[in-house]
């Protein structure tokens, strides 16, 4: 009788999908809250906030993620904004192939790129034993570079040219019409690079691993050491930090666009 | 004229740059050498080495499986998400996009621990010992991947003109049959897209792979990040690193192509 009574909707479609999502996105995200909010024995307790909040190590830890993601995403914005000015311009730059030049290193298993900028670095010098700072930073921007240039990209080659015409027809000069007019209209764009950069650096413990030798920890590999040494709850803990992170920049980042948006519409 | 040599001279430093660690491998890959710098002279040593190499070419193998897997079950099951999300109502379709957008800006590591709670505590109540191997590992790749196949598949939906199904069915069309001969032609460029991007993240990925695979599965990734704990790239991997530019090249030929046929169908 059931059967018989049901009738096809496309709607249903997603259903696979969500029940998928359910088990394996947000079940397991709770699980990372349960354990954050419980001791060993899965009582609840604040143990984990306590520790995390009693040890100067851990804050030099937050500290030197922040430190190191910023000087990322700041490199990697000087280096790629020319760059995608550039590629967006037809006197510079006609094909898209040079476009997909600077995405291709992406494709190169990303393990594999990291340990190549290692020789590198290594064959001219730069030893991650030596200087794990360096080598990090410079392993990061390698590897995070074409994630600034591809929005960046795309937003300038929706830039309304007129305005830029309009400032020097008005009177402005290049830095004057560069800073209030072509920054503002790729706002979107900067900031949408900079949410690509600035959270996985934070994350991610790989590079900060291959490059600096394991000299270097950042929240990313704090959660890593926890978990391989089986200390799930401190290292959810850890995790609760970066998502609370990630939920604030969205909310930020959403806001951002927003203004860019309007701006570009004022303007 | 000078300005525009400083501009591509910039863009293509920048692109030397960018290319040097993998121009490097590839020049040391053609002399038998262990250590990078020192040349021994010409030789295919490496490259005879590669082929030799039992362990390499198992990895290889593990890797494209895992990637071909995991895209296979991510485009059936992210397509069929993005019918659905496009023609549900309202409430159903923001709290199914929202739930996409967890898994996109939701850091790797975040994505891998959470999934090796799961799975631990999935162990506990089945009691298995150790549930983690090849299922684990493809659910991972899955979670990774899904939301891109969404993401890809939703903007052809929106270019559909909404009237064919409508039109396929007032003409005798199962649901099951318009679905097929109407809607997925028209999508089909946004699922081959989703599907090569969900190819090229499940070969690039690590940390999801390190937490959710049985720890004697080796991919490409963890593979390579083993080796590199010990020392420096053994020269086998300087020889692999040539085999993947080199399909790089073919890939940005091909596009290069494609896009050019495009154009000259648009004019002609």
């Amino acid at each position: 009788m059931l059967l018989t009574k049901f009738r096809f909707k496309r709607k249903y479609l997603s259903i696979p999908y969500l029940l998928f999502s359910i088990f394996f996105v947000i079940a397991p995200l709770l699980l990372i809250v349960y354990y954050a909010f419980t001791d060993k024995n899965g009582h609840f307790s604040f143990t984990n906030l306590q520790e995390f909040f009693s040890s100067s190590g851990n804050f030099s830890v937050l500290v030197v993620s922040i430190l190191i993601g910023e000087a990322n995403t700041i490199i990697c914005l000087l280096i790629g904004y020319p760059i995608a000015m550039l590629l967006a311009k037809k006197k510079y730059n006609k094909s898209y192939v040079t476009v997909l030049l600077f995405i291709m290193p992406m494709w190169i298993n990303f393990v594999l790129r990291t340990a190549a900028t290692r020789e590198l670095l290594r064959w001219i010098g730069i030893d991650g034993g030596k200087y794990p700072y360096v080598a990090t930073i410079i392993g990061m921007v390698y590897n995070y570079l074409p994630f600034v240039i591809l929005p960046l990209y795309s937003t300038m080659l929706k830039m309304d040219k007129n305005q830029i015409e309009a400032s020097y027809d008005l009177g402005a000069n290049k830095v004057q019409t560069f800073f209030k007019t072509i920054i503002p209209m790729t706002m979107p764009g900067i900031v949408s690079a900079a949410t690509m950069v600035f959270m996985p650096t934070m994350s991610s413990y790989v590079i900060s691993d291959i490059m600096g030798e394991r000299n270097i920890t950042l929240i990313g590999n704090l959660i890593n050491l926890n978990f391989e040494q089986g200390l799930w709850n401190i290292g959810s803990f850890y995790a609760l930090i970066i998502l609370a992170l990630i939920g604030l920049s969205v909310v930020l980042f959403k806001d951002v666009e927003k203004a860019g948006d309007a701006r570009g519409g004022l303007w | 004229m000078v300005k525009k040599i400083i501009g591509k001279s910039y863009i293509y430093f920048i692109l030397l740059l960018m290319y040097l660690p993998i121009f490097l491998l590839i020049i040391f890959s053609f002399t038998d050498t262990n250590n990078i710098g020192m040349w021994n002279g010409f030789s295919l040593e490496v490259y005879k080495k590669l082929f030799q190499d039992k362990e390499i070419l198992h990895v290889l193998r593990n890797t494209i499986l895992v990637a071909v897997v995991s895209s296979i079950v991510s485009t059936i099951l992210g397509t069929l998400a993005a019918i659905g999300i496009y023609y549900s109502g309202k409430k159903a379709k923001k709290l199914l996009d929202g739930v996409t957008q967890i898994s996109v800006v939701n850091a790797e590591i975040v994505t891998a621990i959470s999934l090796t709670l799961l799975f631990v505590f999935i162990a506990s109540i089945l009691k298995i010992e150790n549930f983690f191997g090849f299922v684990t590992l493809i659910i991972g790749h899955v979670v990774l991947t899904v939301p891109f196949v969404i993401l890809n598949v939703t903007p052809k939906l929106k270019q559909m003109d909404p009237n064919m199904y409508e039109a396929a069915l007032d003409l005798g069309a199962t649901p099951s049959k318009a679905l097929r001969s109407v809607i997925l032609p028209e999508i089909f460029p946004g699922i081959l897209s989703g599907f090569l991007l969900c190819i090229t993240l499940s070969l690039d990925d690590y940390i999801i792979t390190a937490f959710t695979r049985d720890n004697s599965f080796e991919t490409l990734s963890t593979y390579v990040e083993g080796v590199t704990k010990k020392g420096g790239l053994p020269n086998t991997l300087r020889a692999l690193t040539t085999f993947i530019f080199l399909i790089m090249l073919a890939v940005l030929f091909i596009i290069n192509f494609k896009t050019k046929d495009k154009r000259l169908k648009k004019r002609g």
